[in-house]
């Protein structure tokens, strides 16, 4: 039994309502931990005051220069001391998720008694990088805490400066629109970097995520500095079967309006079956005894939607790979960038592909590290540099994928343009 | 004298980190889901929360997807584990946004499942055109610079999307998202709830040369409005008020430039962020409301915005439409018309690259 609870009149009212509460999760816990019931003191104060009292400062485990997030109330009596004693110290671990969050409940469990015994008994699946995050932690017991999670194979992520935690989607073990192995993927590029992972000493934060088609579930192009997203050069797959299940419970209409005219290139036409055109670059399915969809792939952008809505009526290519696309970021300090395309296709296929994805990603931090400023995201680094002079420096040709158009001022000097073109020909020559 | 007889024994060597980094995801697939891994052909959805997915061999494998509450206590996690090894072959795994997910290869477990979770407290949904739950930021819990708390604000809001949750409802999926700081933790979202300061940093001086490093703190302003001050004699930092766009962004560096303020610390709502490429290109969302009271701990003014706003979204936008292709058919004037949110002067962007965010036509409805 824990010492008496103090009031915690604002957070009780978080506790109504049929969603699942974090406060009586807490409350739980404070059944059995002084620590718990200081928590819920704490955060009651932040509920009152509407602010919030945490500082950082520095709390490690031997070896690793980050991964944990120290925190030491601020909440202090007139002599300087802690008023929530019990809870003057609430560290957090990150620790770096298996590929697609999958977890056998033997690992949960034991995460649980790890937790119970060293921690608050809270965790956080998952934080917004992706890491499991192991919430409450004294100082004296985040080492014994980091020891046991690591015995069982797990490691702990990244915070400030560094290389940070990953995500990737369910992808290849659950979904059929996966264009790659993304969890190969994860781990090769992810473990290429543990050094920098655990040893904070980049211009700033760099993040990798991966999705394994253009449906981007894990949100890569717009909070990751490389974005490695699935997608296929050849056609989209057709089966017939499934196409005249899908148009018998649908009908005419919705293939019309939900499917034909939300194609954002106008690369799908209803056909009459006789007029279907059979070049190797279409793709085709009859949906009832007379007509047919007919996709032209050569305009198809691989937008994913008619998929999405046909699922296995209409389905990825077979010759896949990812599109790399570089310099996602939230707002602060320039504004929010996009990711950018830097190598339109990749396939991912062999082991030999999924080298050059680790290869461009080493070329890509080592550029970073040696030319972006103190706190300058990769996507603020291109935008102050350019994009052909960061291109030059990871080494990889300029494609017209790279662009929505083509430059809209006169304000550069052309004069290299005769040997530009040269080396374009030549090159051309060459293949 | 041996010497080494009175010593003391030697400390058990210091255990080293093992760099073992990203582990292995097979040992913690579901059996079906290793057998048929790469190979699964179509899924549908047979009800809200549930996917069934079909593999190239015939395979077949049931998903029940249930809402969490994201920072779970041990009881929590241990029941959801029960329940995993009740029905699902001790095998989970969780979504971006915190639902976790339980596979079954056999379709008679999923009714059974369905009803235990909910038996439990965990709500079954989040698939498809439903809203999903908020994927949101750690608040006043941990976070060292948060103008607002996450998982309350996230815990109010589920309360009222309840049945949106459970149900597919929605024209397409709905994404939310909330952010205590205006770094935007949380992230893109259909619908995204933001701190907006809307007072300067209060600084206290005393503290300002021994906490922050002074040109770092410069540096970081994205307006050039803070500058080296020496203020009672001490070296400190003044802000140009005029100058300040109140953003925070020098509150991490330097803590004792406090830009939270319990009452001028509002809360904005953004619309219209996707990220799938799904038809129109990804999409970055837009401010459509600000100044709403940080008003702990139900956020009801919140509550009741973004409910007028998913209420008028599903009630006009047409199937398959997210958020941003409906506003792209509609149109801004008539977003706010139909919501009856007032279009404010500071909804005119005027940071770098704007005028790309001017109507340079005269594609106008009337």
């Amino acid at each position: 039994m824990a010492k008496p609870m103090h009031p915690t009149p604002n957070l009780d009212q978080l506790e109504s309502g049929p969603w699942p509460s974090f406060v009586t999760g807490l409350k739980r816990l404070a059944k059995d931990k002084d620590y718990v019931v200081d928590i819920l003191g704490h955060l009651e104060h932040s509920y009152q005051t509407r602010k919030g009292y945490w500082k950082g400062g520095t709390v490690g485990v031997r070896g690793y220069g980050g991964g944990i997030i120290p925190r030491f109330t601020e909440i202090k009596d007139e002599n300087g001391n802690p008023v929530f004693k019990d809870a003057a110290e609430f560290h957090t671990l990150r620790v770096m998720p298996p590929p697609g969050m999958h977890y056998n409940t033997a690992t949960l469990r034991q995460f649980c008694d790890i937790w119970e015994k060293h921690g608050s008994g809270l965790i956080a699946f998952h934080g917004q990088s992706g890491d499991i995050m192991f919430q409450g932690a004294t100082t004296e017991n985040v080492q014994k805490a980091f020891d046991e999670i690591n015995d069982m194979g797990f490691d702990l992520g990244g915070a400030g400066p560094a290389v940070r935690t990953s995500m990737s989607c369910v992808g290849a073990s659950r979904c059929e629109q996966s264009c790659y192995d993304e969890a190969k993927a994860h781990r090769e590029v992810l473990n290429t970097f543990l050094d920098d992972i655990h040893r904070p000493a980049l211009p700033y934060k760099f993040k990798f995520k991966f999705s394994g088609c253009p449906n981007d579930c894990m949100n890569s192009i717009q909070r990751s500095d490389m974005a490695v997203i699935g997608t296929w050069r050849d056609n989209i797959r057709t089966d017939e079967a499934l196409a005249k299940k899908w148009f018998a419970k649908h009908g005419m209409n919705e293939l019309v309006n939900d499917v034909v005219a939300r194609c954002p290139t106008k690369a799908i036409q209803i056909k009459e079956i006789k007029d279907v055109r059979k070049d190797s670059h279409f793709s085709s399915v009859a949906v009832n005894d007379a007509q047919a969809l007919e996709i032209d792939n050569k305009d198809c952008v691989r937008c994913m939607h008619c998929i999405n809505v046909m699922t296995g009526a209409l389905a990825t290519g077979v010759d896949k790979g990812a599109t790399i696309l570089v310099g996602g970021k939230r707002t602060l300090k320039i504004g929010d960038l996009m990711g950018t395309v830097v190598v339109p296709f990749m396939p991912l296929k062999t082991d030999e592909d999924f080298e050059k994805l680790v290869e461009l990603g080493q070329k890509t931090i080592d550029f970073f590290a040696e030319n972006a400023l103190e706190h300058e995201r990769t996507g603020e680094m291109i935008e102050r540099i350019g994009l052909v002079n960061f291109l030059e420096g990871i080494e990889v040709d300029i494609d017209a994928n790279m662009v929505s158009t083509p430059r809209m001022n006169p304000y550069v000097n052309t004069a290299g343009w005769d040997e530009e073109v040269a080396k374009i020909n030549a090159k051309k020559a060459a293949a | 004298m041996n010497a080494q007889v009175n010593a003391p024994a030697p400390a058990a060597p210091l255990r080293k980190a093992i760099e073992c980094g990203v582990p292995d995801n097979k040992p913690h697939l579901h059996p079906t889901l290793l057998k048929n891994y790469g190979n699964w052909k179509y899924h549908d959805r047979p009800r809200p929360g549930v996917l069934h997915h079909v593999s190239h061999t015939g395979d077949e494998i049931w998903t029940v997807r249930a809402g969490t509450q994201r920072q779970m206590d041990l009881y929590t996690i241990r029941t959801l584990c029960d329940i995993a090894d009740k029905f699902a072959e001790g095998f989970v795994r969780f979504t971006i946004r915190s639902n976790i997910e339980f596979m079954v290869a056999d379709q008679k477990k999923v009714d059974p499942m369905i009803a235990e979770l909910e038996k439990n407290g965990f709500p079954v949904g989040g698939t498809g055109n439903s809203v999903s739950m908020v994927s949101h930021t750690q608040g006043w819990l941990h976070c060292d610079i948060p103008g607002t708390d996450a998982s309350g604000v996230v815990k109010s809001m589920m309360d009222e999307l309840y049945n949106e949750f459970k149900n597919e409802e929605m024209p397409n999926r709905v994404h939310m998202s909330t952010s205590c700081c205006e770094i935007n933790c949380g992230g893109q979202a259909d619908i995204a709830i933001i701190i907006q300061h809307t007072k300067p940093p209060k600084i206290n001086h005393d503290l300002v040369a021994n906490v922050c490093e002074r040109p770092t703190v410069v540096a970081r302003c994205p307006v050039a409005a803070i500058r080296p001050a020496l203020v009672n004699g001490k070296p400190s930092l003044e802000v140009d008020e005029k100058k300040c766009i109140c953003c925070g962004a020098c509150y991490p560096p330097c803590p004792p430039m406090q830009i939270n303020d319990p009452e001028h610390s509002k809360l904005a709502i953004w619309v219209g962020g996707k990220n799938s490429n799904a038809r129109g290109k990804p999409t970055f969302m837009k401010m459509v409301a600000s100044g709403l009271p940080n008003n702990a701990p139900r956020w009801p003014e919140v509550n009741a915005a973004v409910g007028n706003i998913l209420r008028t979204y599903k009630a006009d936008a047409r199937p398959w439409e997210r958020l941003s292709d409906w506003v792209e058919r509609i149109g801004w004037p008539r977003f706010f018309e139909k919501t009856g949110l007032p279009f404010t002067k500071y909804l005119i962007d005027d940071w770098r690259g704007s005028r790309a965010n001017l109507n340079a036509s005269t594609h106008i409805r009337f």
